[in-house]
């Protein structure tokens, strides 16, 4: 449908001959955050590389408010408007701060009010703080920072968020988490995924859970936090309540 | 005391002469990753190209015909980057051949083209007086040189570090992937990079020209000289592309004079030791 802003159907990927998405299919509203769950192995980041164009798709649909963007190159896909932020920050850690932010900016015409490196301080001060240090010096927590910052710098229709949490601090966590409430505000549509359920379920009005590379579930966040069996089988451990 | 000063004189306008050739090839090797063995025929091509066009056209500048040569072997490089090269990514020994087959043709070109006589390329009328430094007569031209090395230098370093095209690129060598995901076109800017490469050699092979002379196996000469300035400076640094032109230019010069007989164990003798016990060169970084 082209009022979704991002949808896969019935997407197969494969690293080599293995055979890891087998016929994902799910959809983003507009102005929505959507939660990605799975254990680990799911098949989770094999999604969203494939969507940013790291992974070719072998058979399936993208699209990207109508537009077909599967097995585009990243940088074409990135220019069309999809912002990543990729499991592990991968910033440039030769490059400053504030280069980080710089070497990402684009597709300003397309934003009413398009990201510049200012309102990226503004949302995060320590990078200002920060700004002419090399970015392999930072913190984890404000390397993640820079991380959204730099996705956001791409003014992107559509924000992948891969396990943004992953090994920070509480208090930074909470920040992140902050910071993904106020760009939904914004209407900012987001695909996250986190190990964090919690915190995902918390600011997500999708839900889509992945298990051994299939769909196990699409709907609403309300369903999987009130759906004890559904979370026990395809998420393990995590107790909703 | 004339000799010392007369051979410092000569070392420096040589490493002047060396930075202007082997900047391009340490550039290339520095960000892409790639050791390009067409680099001395690149830097040959530049000087055949002026040394033609300054026979065939009366009063050209030679700083325009520097400039003119540099776009042509650029746009030269850029062909064979694009056509050839981006194919061979990820593949370093079908590079070093390739690179190495495409010298010996562009080189044999050369002599069937132009003969095997050397073509000389006339010194720019108003740099034909010699200067005096210390009291000590020196062409003025190989002083100029030296010039042409430090802005050149400049101008690259602005260029790489203080650009946000710069920055882009070195986006591209820390995490080509991700550096595509945020919308950098990392296969162009690395053409980009390897035209710039190709286009300094040409016009420091113009530039050279009134020194060397454009003659068949100057390609020869000079792809050793950029090896040895590059591995001992460091790869990839352009400050130590810098200093080993220097450097080099100071222990071949003076190598040569006081031991014309021992030239090239001089020459080489430093790049082995610095392979042996600094392998990352003097400012090359640790697993760069």
């Amino acid at each position: 449908m082209a009022s979704d802003a991002l949808s896969l159907a019935n997407v197969h990927a494969f690293y080599g001959d293995s055979h890891i998405l087998h016929g994902v299919s799910f959809s983003l509203q507009p102005g929505a955050v959507l939660a990605l769950l799975g254990r680990n192995g799911a098949g989770k980041t094999t999604c969203i590389s494939t969507i940013i164009g790291f992974l070719k798709p072998r058979d399936g649909d993208i699209r990207l408010f109508g537009e077909p963007i599967g097995g585009l190159s990243p940088e074409r896909i990135s220019r069309l408007g999809i912002g990543l932020v990729p499991q592990g920050r991968r910033i440039f850690p030769s490059l400053t701060v504030r280069e980080n932010l710089t070497v990402a900016r684009q597709r300003e015409s397309t934003a009413a009010n398009p990201w510049t490196v200012n309102r990226i301080y503004e949302m995060f001060p320590p990078l200002r703080e920060r700004h002419a240090q090399f970015a392999g010096t930072l913190s984890g927590g404000e390397q993640q920072m820079l991380a959204i910052g730099r996705a956001l710098m791409g003014n992107p229709r559509v924000l992948l968020l891969d396990e943004p949490s992953e090994g920070l601090a509480p208090l930074i966590v909470a920040e992140v988490g902050r910071a993904i409430r106020r760009l939904k505000q914004e209407g900012q549509s987001i695909v996250l995924v986190e190990q964090n359920i919690q915190l995902a379920l918390d600011v997500a009005d999708q839900a889509v859970i992945l298990n051994t590379g299939r769909c196990v579930f699409a709907g609403s966040a309300a369903e999987v936090l009130n759906n004890e069996q559904l979370v026990e089988q395809n998420l393990g451990v995590f107790h909703a309540h | 005391m004339q000799f010392w000063i007369i051979q410092g004189l000569n070392s420096l306008s040589f490493g002047g002469l060396l930075f202007l050739l082997s900047s391009g090839f340490s550039l290339i090797f520095g960000l892409m990753r790639l050791a390009n063995l067409t680099h001395g025929a690149f830097f040959m091509l530049g000087t055949y190209f002026g040394a033609i066009a300054l026979r065939t056209y009366d009063g050209l500048n030679l700083w325009v015909t520097a400039l003119g040569a540099g776009f042509a072997v650029a746009a030269i490089g850029g062909l064979f980057e694009r056509l050839v090269l981006t194919r061979l990514r990820s593949n370093p020994l079908g590079q070093v051949l390739v690179t190495l087959g495409m010298a010996f043709i562009i080189s044999d070109a050369c002599l069937v083209l132009w003969g095997g006589d050397s073509i000389p390329v006339p010194t720019p009328q108003n740099l034909q007086a010699p200067t005096r430094v210390f009291g000590f007569v020196f062409p003025t031209y190989r002083l100029v040189l030296v010039g042409c090395a430090v802005a050149s230098a400049l101008a690259l370093y602005f260029l790489l570090e203080r650009t946000r095209l710069g920055a882009m690129i070195r986006a591209g060598v820390d995490d080509r992937q991700m550096a595509r995901a945020v919308g950098i076109p990392v296969s162009n800017l690395f053409t980009v990079v390897f035209c710039l490469g190709a286009g300094i050699a040409g016009a420091g092979g113009v530039l050279g020209g009134p020194i060397l002379s454009a003659y068949p196996g100057l390609d020869a000469d000079m792809l050793p000289l950029a090896l040895i300035v590059v591995i001992l400076g460091g790869i990839g640094s352009l400050l130590g592309a810098f200093i080993g032109s220097f450097v080099i230019g100071l222990i071949y010069t003076f190598g040569t004079a006081l031991f014309p007989e021992l030239a090239y164990i001089i020459l080489f003798l430093p790049m082995i030791v610095v392979l042996a016990f600094r392998p990352q060169g003097l400012f090359g970084r640790v697993g760069a």
